[in-house]
């Protein structure tokens, strides 16, 4: 693809000053450390104990039928959970040794680093340049310069540009279902997160719009690392190297994607995969 | 299809001319047209009070009426500018407290604390207020601004309308922002911001359009009250020269003046009452030309 050389590289990465913490290294194997997490909405205790480590620069897929947790687990890395009223968690979750909950943590700029595409796309009835300046804008940027060589990197990095480069300030809602879809990855690229999070990317759009996100999504695990909630089994087996089951809020098994999908150890994963349940 | 179903009994679509579809199609006419029929009905008083405002308003319609004051009892010419200028001046001076209020409140109770007590408590109350005869709100504000500053003023009657309104502006905001999808909340704060900057650049612009709906009504509904301006506001024969003084306004002028023995005075009550309709209507096309949504 010809976008390579304008995706953030590593090193442009790494030289960014670290809200969190500085001892990132690209390829650390447990850049997300989940450590005996349970998540409670209310009293339902919707995690039962999660141990799991998230390697970096890689596309690690949670799989499972609707209602194990694979959504609830995702979505407390960047602790949009806590939206939700009445909600509260034991254990911890850890992104490059820091603990997400620690109190020196602030919640505001964990976001700006961990990027979210949700099921269904977003985009804000604004403008498509609009769209993907607003992480710069709420966080003070307002500089003509800096907002157009964003708003150029992020489209190239979701595969958008040579689309929608000549409406830029079209409304970003004339877009087809795949293009707003894209333009929600470019606007969770844009303040520069280490991680993109992806919750069912893909459930609401055609095979065409599907293939479109999924060549991104490996195009894009250069230079982020991915976590990915699907329901979709070949679209795990396509994107991911690593792959998470789970059931009824346990992590079954975690794994190569190979493996999974070849020699799974567990027998409900095997079940699963096979189509026998879910 | 159903005409050509009920002609051709041997159609594979039809109950072959059985009663039961031959009735069925009867009842299903029937009750459309009645939908028609009771449609059209509501409309004719309406359409009545619009054709009889105009044809009795229309005579002395002049600029004079926007530029005079009232004439003595007895005497013919003038008109009301005075009333115009009150009833813009009172409505403004609602709009000021009732608007930043009403929505201020719709915030917190829809974006902040939505399960609250306070949220629960401040919806209740709102709900209670608008089934509120409107002659409470003037005995409530005479009581509260005209014993207290000794003075019928327009900033009594200001206030009399703002009390009035602000439960229609809370809770049709409230609408507003309820209306507004959250997967735009999500997208906001999954990028980082900050629930204010959620609210102040994605959900009011998404909600404002409605919002101003609402205020609109507001608008409307205070404009044409009588009861709460009659005692704070009072009447006046003269122009405006302060919001602490008796302040004339459209509708106690047409309360006034149709009650009086003199021709012309009724005449000018019957512009007014057109004045009322066109100003109302006026401001809620600018208003939806103003708020419409640019982007769909």
């Amino acid at each position: 693809m010809s976008t390579e050389e304008h995706v953030t590289s590593p090193t442009e990465a790494s030289e960014r000053p670290l809200e969190l913490t500085n001892n990132f290294s690209p390829g650390e194997s447990n850049f997300i450390k989940v450590d005996n997490f349970k998540f409670f909405y209310g009293k339902k205790e919707a995690l039962h104990g999660i141990n799991l480590e998230i390697p970096s620069r890689k596309v690690t897929a949670f799989i499972g039928p609707s209602g194990c947790g694979k959504s609830t687990l995702l979505r407390n890395f960047n602790r949009m959970n806590e939206l939700i009223p009445g909600v509260h968690h034991e254990g911890d979750i850890t992104i490059h040794g820091t603990s997400i909950y620690d109190p020196s943590v602030e919640i505001i700029a964990l976001r700006r680093r961990i990027g979210m595409v949700f099921q269904k796309s977003n985009p804000f009835p604004m403008s498509i340049y609009e769209n993907i300046v607003y992480p710069l804008r709420i966080a003070g940027q307002n500089t003509r310069s800096v907002l157009d060589e964003t708003v150029e990197r992020c489209l190239l990095s979701a595969a958008l540009w040579d689309e929608v480069k000549d409406r830029l300030n079209d409304s970003a809602l004339g877009l087809s279902g795949g293009q707003m879809q894209r333009l929600c990855i470019a606007r969770a690229v844009a303040s520069r997160p280490e991680i993109l999070l992806m919750d069912e990317p893909c459930s609401a759009l055609d095979p065409i719009a599907t293939a479109k996100v999924e060549e991104l999504i490996i195009e894009l695990k250069k230079d982020f690392t991915i976590v990915i909630v699907t329901h979709n089994m070949q679209q795990a087996s396509r994107v991911s190297e690593l792959t998470a089951f789970f059931y009824l809020g346990n992590l079954i098994e975690f794994d190569d994607t190979r493996k999974i999908f070849t020699n799974p150890s567990m027998k409900q994963t095997e079940e699963y995969i096979t189509g026998r349940f879910g | 299809m159903t005409s050509t179903a009920s002609t051709s009994p041997s159609n594979f679509f039809s109950d072959a001319g059985k009663k039961t579809s031959v009735l069925r199609l009867f009842r299903n006419h029937f009750l459309t047209g009645l939908c028609i029929a009771l449609s059209l009905l509501t409309l004719v008083p309406l359409f009545s009070i619009v054709v009889l405002v105009i044809h009795n308003g229309f005579p002395l319609l002049s600029t004079n009426l926007f530029t005079q004051l009232p004439p003595a009892p007895g005497l013919d010419g003038g008109g009301f500018g005075n009333a115009i200028v009150g009833t813009l001046v009172m409505v403004g001076i609602a709009l000021g407290f009732s608007i930043p209020l009403g929505i201020l409140a719709a915030v917190f109770v829809n974006e902040y604390a939505s399960v609250s007590w306070l949220a629960s408590t401040v919806r209740f109350v709102a709900k209670l207020l608008t089934g509120i005869p409107s002659i409470i709100c003037g005995v409530f504000a005479f009581a509260a601004v005209v014993m207290t500053t000794h003075k019928f003023s327009a900033l009594a009657g200001g206030i009399a309308l703002a009390i009035l309104i602000l439960p229609t502006i809370l809770l049709t905001a409230e609408q507003a922002l309820l209306g507004v999808p959250y997967s735009f909340r999500e997208a906001s704060f999954g990028v980082g911001a900050t629930p204010f900057q959620t609210i102040w650049r994605i959900v009011l612009p998404e909600a404002m359009p409605a919002i101003m709906t609402g205020v609109m009504l507001a608008v409307a509904r205070a404009a044409g009250e009588t009861a709460p301006v009659l005692f704070t506001a009072l009447f006046s024969q003269n122009w405006i020269k302060g919001i602490m003084q008796p302040t004339a306004s459209l509708s106690v002028l047409i309360y006034n003046f149709a009650s009086l023995p003199y021709a012309y005075h009724i005449k000018l009550a019957w512009s007014a009452s057109l004045i009322l309709v066109a100003l109302v209507t006026l401001s809620n096309i600018l208003a939806q030309v103003i708020f419409s949504p640019k982007h769909h």
